[in-house]
């Protein structure tokens, strides 16, 4: 039985199509479509539910060492609202997932994990405990909508003073207070558009969305589902637990190199991610041929120096709407990873071609 | 939802009319809504032989991949090659953005008319 998000009679009232999603109902669209909802984060703004990502903290004296034993990032030397990415690794450097830790302050943090992965991610992390620092999962009382795209700001500043505001992309004011509400207010998001992230009680959620709602309307702000949050993030380049990263496949290999710190003294997964060479790596392709590549799609090698052969299989793919063109994302033979590099994709028996391109496919700051 | 009572319709959500041998196959108002944003189709080629019931194409949108399936057999006589750059015409205008148009119609399978076609969609948005 899927549970509910706290905004689920919201979605309703929007006209949202409403789908199972890691153990959520959520809206996939909304009544305009996938692309129109992608199309406005990427020129205006979008409002996303995405109250099913899991919220845990870790608090006590050790809670900075704690963290720096279980997650491949190094914690030390944050400030006191700062956010860094990070991933969670197993012994064999495996993904557990990938996550981010908010330093709230000296001695407590605040954890977003993704939402199929929350109990196991608990578990791992109480499995893992040391030392005085406890680990609490507080997701069913917190509930979390992200605000994205380039008018984000400018509807929020009608809701939250200038100073409230986070300064840097990725910090987050944890003592903000928009209509009367306490939240905290992050400089973050996944679609590669900018914009914020809130986080608030559970129960005032269905009112702030109102709020931001009637906030943006001058700005063409929308309620998107989450297919639009899937062809943005990957438009964005930026990884999905599940496909471009599991307990199969290391950070490294993802291309998450730079959440990874093998100078630290130690960590889970750490031997093994020192000790092991490249088999594979992250590429964006863009594909030139007719069709879409999709995920599990085995990606071939026609050269004349290697010959044919299968070099690895997509993780993601879609049509890329501001782009106007499919793009995928692959794990292939480093050999064959350089940009420019020609492949094709198996596609239901069919070989389209590909281009090997830099990520992200798109920026906002280099446009198309 | 529009369901043209000029048109008959599969169960897999093909219309198609049929005139003197010769047949022209497109997806509903029901089936382009159910998809969401097309952004791909794969049509087959002028010359290739149909069988009713049997996939012939497919469509994708941003969400997934879905064949489009004959309702009837016969020879392709054309192909409208607007759709291989405008998938979107099929969601702004189902009954206007046909796929083919097939010759010498031998079989034909069990069609819905339109009221009996709405009602089996009816009957599956409550699934």
């Amino acid at each position: 039985m899927e549970k509910k998000t706290p905004l689920y009679e919201t979605h309703q009232k929007y006209g949202g199509k409403i789908v199972p999603f890691a153990g959520y109902l959520l809206p996939v669209q909304y009544g305009i479509g996938v692309i129109a909802e992608h199309m406005a984060v990427r020129e205006a703004c979008g409002l996303f539910d995405v109250s099913h990502m899991g919220e845990i903290t870790c608090v006590g004296p050790d809670a900075l060492k704690l963290l720096n034993e279980i997650l491949t990032n190094d914690f030390s030397c944050m400030y006191d609202g700062q956010a860094r990415y990070s991933v969670m690794c197993y012994e064999n450097g495996g993904c557990v997932d990938d996550l981010i830790v908010y330093k709230v302050r000296e001695n407590c943090y605040f954890i977003v994990v993704n939402a199929a992965n929350q109990e196991k991610d608990f578990a791992w992390m109480k499995a893992h405990e040391q030392g005085d620092a406890v680990f609490t999962d507080i997701s069913d009382t917190v509930a979390q909508i992200a605000l994205q795209g380039p008018k984000a700001q400018q509807i929020l500043g009608r809701l939250l003073p200038e100073e409230s505001f986070p300064t840097k992309y990725y910090s987050a004011n944890f003592d903000a207070e928009i209509g009367g509400m306490k939240c905290v207010v992050s400089k973050t998001g996944y679609t590669g558009s900018g914009g914020y992230e809130l986080y608030l009680a559970a129960d005032q959620a269905p009112a702030m969305w109102e709020l931001l709602m009637e906030a943006g309307k001058e700005d063409g702000l929308i309620p998107c589902g989450l297919g639009a949050r899937d062809t943005l993030r990957l438009e964005a380049g930026m990884p999905l637990y599940g496909h471009e990263m599991d307990e199969t496949v290391t950070p490294l290999e993802a291309g998450l190199n730079f959440a990874v710190k093998l100078n630290k003294e130690s960590f889970i997964g750490k031997e093994a991610l020192a000790s092991a060479g490249t088999s594979r790596v992250r590429v964006g392709l863009k594909v030139t041929g007719r069709g879409i590549v999709r995920e599990h799609m085995a990606v071939y090698c026609d050269d004349e120096q290697i010959g044919t052969k299968q070099v690895g299989m997509t993780t993601s793919g879609t049509h890329a709407p501001y782009l106007g063109y499919p793009v995928a994302m692959a794990l292939v033979d480093p050999a064959v990873a350089t940009v420019g590099t020609n492949l094709s994709a198996d596609v239901r028996g069919r070989r389209v071609a590909m281009t090997v391109v830099p990520l992200p496919f798109y920026s906002a700051t280099r446009k198309k | 939802m529009n369901f043209p009572e000029e048109l008959r319709y599969a169960k897999s959500h093909e219309w198609v009319k049929i005139e003197e041998g010769n047949a022209i196959i497109g997806l509903t108002d029901y089936a382009q809504s159910e998809l969401g944003d097309l952004v791909f189709v794969n049509l087959p080629e002028v010359g290739d032989e149909l069988t009713a019931g049997e996939a012939f194409g497919d469509v994708e949108s941003v969400k997934a991949v879905s064949d489009v399936y004959s309702p009837v057999s016969g020879t392709v006589a054309e192909i409208n090659e607007e759709l291989l750059d405008h998938p979107e015409r099929i969601n702004e205008a189902p009954y206007e953005a046909w796929f083919v148009k097939v010759e010498n119609v031998t079989a034909e399978e069990e069609l819905f008319d339109a009221a009996a076609y709405e009602a089996h969609c009816a009957a599956e948005s409550e699934d």
